[in-house]
C-alpha cells in the first residue's frame, strides 16, 4: 500500500460569484521514500494540493470531495485537533520563505526543542541533544553555538535550512516542502536541493515537492505530476516526462524552458496564458492553447488514462475518433 | 539614429569606465557621536567598465546583491554615480540630472522586473504608452497619438483596443507587452531591461523573450539584460557580465564563457544549471553564501568561497585581464594557470542543445 493516497481530491473557494473550484479531481500516491515533484504555473493548483493534504488550506478554502489516506487511514476528515497531531509527527512541512516560517521571537534552539518534544517523548535535555545533532545534520556549522541564536542572526540558505531541521526533527514519513528554493539564490538552491534529497534518501522519508521550477524537479523527483488549472494533466517517471512527455502542456512546458547549448533563434512558445479559475474552458482546460487539439477537446474532458509508464489526461490517448 | 555628432560604425553604443555607486549605511551622525562606531559604506557598484556595440545584448548576471540592478538604475539616471564616467553615444551623461539631456535620454529606455508594480493602476493603458510620447512631443495631434498607440499595442501582440482597458485587465505576461510597448514609444535605440521575464511563468517568460528577440532584429535594438538565469541570459546575449559584490569578476562573448568560463565563481554558476536532459545528475554544490557587502572579504571578494585561493587572492584585488577568445577575467588563479589543473577536473562543459520537444 502506497504511503499517502489522494483520491479524487477537489479544493473548492466559495466566493460571492460562485463556486471556484481550484482542485479539481485529482488522484495521485506517493510511495514510502519516494519524492514526486508537482509542477506547474501559477495559478494551477499546485500549492492548494499540498495544503489539502497537510490540512492547512486557508478559509474559505476546504476540500470539496474527495479523499487523502495516509497508511491506508483518512486524514481529509479529522477534526483541527487531530491534525494538528499527524502534522509534524506524520507529514512536515517546509515552505517558501524561510523567514516567516520561523518565529522571530524564539531562538532557533526552543523551536527545535519544543516540536521535538511536543511529538517525541523526551527530556529537556535530550530534545536539546537531539536539536543540535539536527542542526549539525542539515549543515549548519558550530551548532551548539547557533542553537542558542534568533532567525534574524542565520542567513537566507542557513534559515531554510533550520526550517528543514524543524520540518523532519519528529522523524515524519512525508514531508511536503512548498517551493522551498525559490527566494534563494542559485548558488544556495543547489545546497538546499542536495540537502532534502539526501536526508529524504538516509531517512527513507517520502515528500511532495511542489515547485514551479522544472530544474528543481530534474534534479530531485522520483516522478513528477504536472498540473493544469487545477487538473492533472500528466503524471509519470521524471526523466521519461521530461524527455517525452506525452501531454501536449507538458511538451510546450519544456520547450519553452531556455537551455544552455547553441542558442536557438526562438524558443518554443505556447500561446496565450493559463485561463482563470472564473472561465477555465469546456473540455479539456488547455484546448484553446493546444497546438494539437480537434474538435472533440472542445466538448469532452479527458480523464486520466494510463500512458507509457505512466498516465495523461488528453484526448490523444483516449480512444476519441479525431 | 545618426543624429549624434561623433556617432561612428563600430563604436559602442554605451561605455562605462571606472562606475562606482556607495550608499552610506552608518548610524546617524548622533548615534556615532554617542554610541561609538564607525562610518559604513556599501560599495554595490565598485569599478565598472563595460562596451556595449550598437545592436548587440550585453548581459549582466549575478546573486542578489551583486550591484547588477543598480548598474542599470545608474545607467538611465535613476541614482548618481558615486565615481565613473557612462558615455552613451560619444556624450558622457553620468553626471547628467534624470532626464536631461532629453535629446539623449529619449534614446534610452528601461524595462523593470515587476509588471504589477511599474504601470499605473488608475490610468488606461493607452495613457500608459502615450506617456513617453507626450512628455517628448513626438506626436503632433491626438489623432497621430492614437494612432501610433494603436500600432504599438499591435506590434508587441497586443489588440489596439486594449488601449481603453486599465492595467488589472490583463495578466502578468501581457501586463510586460504594455511595459514594452511603452519603452519602445519613443523609438530608443537601448534598452535596459532589469529582469524583465523573472516574474512570469515559463510559457510566458518564452514569449516574452521571443518578443524581445524579434524587436532587436527589427529594430536594430541595443540591449543591457540583467538576470540571474544563466539559460535565459544564454538565448539573450552576445555579451555577458558576471558580477560578484559590486565588481565585474569576467566579462566574455557569451559562447565563450560557455565553453570556456575563466572565472571561478562563473564555474559555480555554470554549474547551478539545473540539467533537465539528464535526470538525477549530483550537482557539487559550492559552500558558503555571497558575504555582507559592507564589510566583504579583503583582496579578492570570492576567495572564502573560492577552491583556488591561496594568500595573495586574500591579499590583493585582482584587474581584468584579457584572454584568448575576447574574454576577461580577474582572477589570480586564471593569471597565474594555477587553475589550469582544476579547470580539467571540473568545468561543466557546456551541453549540447537538445532540440526541443
Amino acid at each position: 500500500m502506497a504511503l499517502l493516497e489522494v483520491e479524487n481530491l477537489k479544493v473548492e473557494f466559495p466566493t460571492r460569484r460562485g463556486v471556484l473550484t481550484a482542485v479539481d479531481n485529482v488522484s495521485f500516491s506517493v510511495e514510502q521514500g519516494e519524492i514526486l515533484g508537482v509542477v506547474g504555473e501559477s495559478g494551477a493548483g499546485k500549492s492548494m494540493t499540498g495544503a489539502a493534504v497537510i490540512g492547512l488550506l486557508e478559509p474559505p478554502g476546504r476540500i470539496g470531495g474527495g479523499q487523502i489516506r495516509l497508511d491506508g487511514k483518512r486524514i481529509d476528515n479529522l477534526s483541527p485537533d487531530e491534525m494538528r497531531r499527524i502534522r509534524g509527527r506524520h507529514i512536515g512541512a517546509v515552505f517558501q520563505d524561510p523567514l516567516t516560517s520561523l518565529n522571530p521571537l524564539f531562538t532557533v534552539g526552543e523551536q527545535l526543542v519544543e516540536t521535538i518534544r511536543t511529538h517525541l517523548p523526551m527530556s529537556a535535555a535530550e530534545a536539546r541533544k537531539r536539536a543540535i545533532e539536527w542542526l549539525a545534520e542539515v549543515g549548519i556549522p558550530a551548532p551548539d553555538m547557533r542553537i542558542d541564536q534568533y532567525p534574524h542572526q542565520f542567513s537566507g540558505g542557513m534559515r531554510q535550512r533550520v526550517v528543514i531541521a524543524l520540518a523532519l526533527c519528529a522523524e515524519p514519513r512525508l514531508i511536503i516542502a512548498d517551493e522551498p528554493t525559490t527566494a534563494l539564490d542559485v548558488s544556495v538552491q543547489a545546497q538546499i536541493i542536495g540537502l532534502l534529497k539526501r536526508i529524504c534518501r538516509e531517512r527513507n522519508a517520502a515528500a511532495i515537492l511542489v515547485t514551479h521550477d522544472m530544474g528543481v524537479i530534474a534534479e530531485t523527483a522520483d516522478r513528477v505530476a504536472v498540473m493544469y488549472a487545477g487538473r492533472l494533466a500528466e503524471i509519470g517517471p521524471v526523466a521519461r516526462v521530461l524527455q517525452n512527455p506525452s501531454h501536449p502542456y507538458t511538451a510546450g512546458l519544456m520547450g519553452s524552458i531556455p537551455r544552455v547549448g547553441p542558442r536557438p533563434d526562438r524558443l518554443i512558445q505556447i500561446e496565450g496564458s493559463m485561463p482563470r479559475l472564473t472561465d477555465i474552458p469546456g473540455g479539456c482546460a488547455f484546448n484553446p492553447r493546444c497546438p494539437k487539439a480537434f474538435a472533440q477537446c472542445h466538448r469532452v474532458r479527458p480523464e486520466l488514462r494510463p500512458v507509457a509508464d505512466g498516465a495523461a489526461a488528453c484526448l490523444l490517448y483516449d480512444g476519441v475518433t479525431q | 539614429m545618426t543624429d549624434a555628432p561623433n556617432a561612428t560604425a563600430g563604436a559602442p553604443l554605451l561605455q562605462v569606465k571606472g562606475l562606482k555607486k556607495h550608499f552610506a549605511m552608518s548610524k546617524p551622525f548622533l548615534n556615532r557621536l554617542l554610541e561609538g562606531g564607525e562610518t559604513q559604506t556599501v560599495k554595490a557598484v565598485d569599478g565598472l567598465d563595460l562596451e556595449i556595440p550598437r545592436g548587440k545584448t550585453l548581459s549582466l548576471v549575478g546573486e542578489s546583491g551583486c550591484g547588477k540592478s543598480t548598474v542599470a538604475r545608474l545607467i538611465m539616471g535613476l541614482s548618481n554615480p558615486t565615481g565613473g564616467r557612462i558615455v552613451f553615444d560619444g556624450t558622457d551623461i553620468s553626471r547628467a540630472p534624470a532626464g536631461q539631456p532629453a535629446a539623449i535620454r529619449r534614446r534610452m529606455q528601461m524595462i523593470f522586473q515587476d509588471p504589477y508594480a511599474s504601470l499605473n493602476p488608475r490610468w488606461r493603458v493607452g495613457d500608459i504608452i502615450a506617456e513617453p510620447l507626450r512628455t517628448y512631443g513626438l506626436c503632433e495631434t491626438r489623432e497621430a497619438e492614437r494612432r501610433e498607440v494603436d500600432r504599438l499595442l499591435e506590434f508587441v501582440g497586443l489588440n489596439a483596443k486594449d488601449g481603453d482597458k486599465f492595467p488589472h485587465e490583463f495578466s502578468g505576461g501581457q501586463r510586460q507587452r504594455i511595459s514594452i510597448a511603452r519603452a519602445i514609444s519613443t523609438k530608443p535605440e537601448f534598452l535596459v531591461c532589469d529582469e524583465p521575464t523573472s516574474a512570469l511563468d515559463v510559457s510566458v517568460q518564452a514569449q516574452i523573450l521571443n518578443l524581445m528577440r524579434e524587436m532587436q532584429r527589427e529594430l536594430g535594438l541595443t540591449y543591457l539584460f540583467i538576470s540571474h538565469d544563466l539559460a535565459v541570459v544564454n538565448f539573450m546575449s552576445d555579451w555577458i557580465g558576471v558580477m560578484y559584490l559590486g565588481r565585474l569578476v569576467e566579462v566574455s562573448p557569451a559562447a565563450e564563457l560557455f565553453a570556456n568560463p575563466r572565472h571561478p565563481y562563473t564555474r559555480l554558476l555554470l554549474d547551478t544549471i539545473p540539467d533537465l536532459d539528464m535526470s538525477k545528475r549530483d550537482r557539487q554544490p559550492v559552500a558558503g553564501e555571497v558575504p555582507n557587502p559592507i564589510n566583504p572579504p579583503t583582496g579578492c571578494h570570492f576567495h572564502p568561497r573560492c577552491p583556488l585561493a591561496n594568500d595573495r587572492c586574500r591579499r590583493e584585488a585582482p584587474a581584468l585581464r584579457v584572454y584568448d577568445g575576447d574574454a576577461r577575467a580577474s582572477c589570480h588563479a586564471a593569471e597565474e594557470g594555477r587553475d589550469a589543473t582544476a579547470i580539467a577536473a571540473q568545468v561543466p562543459v557546456a551541453r549540447p542543445h537538445q532540440a526541443a520537444v
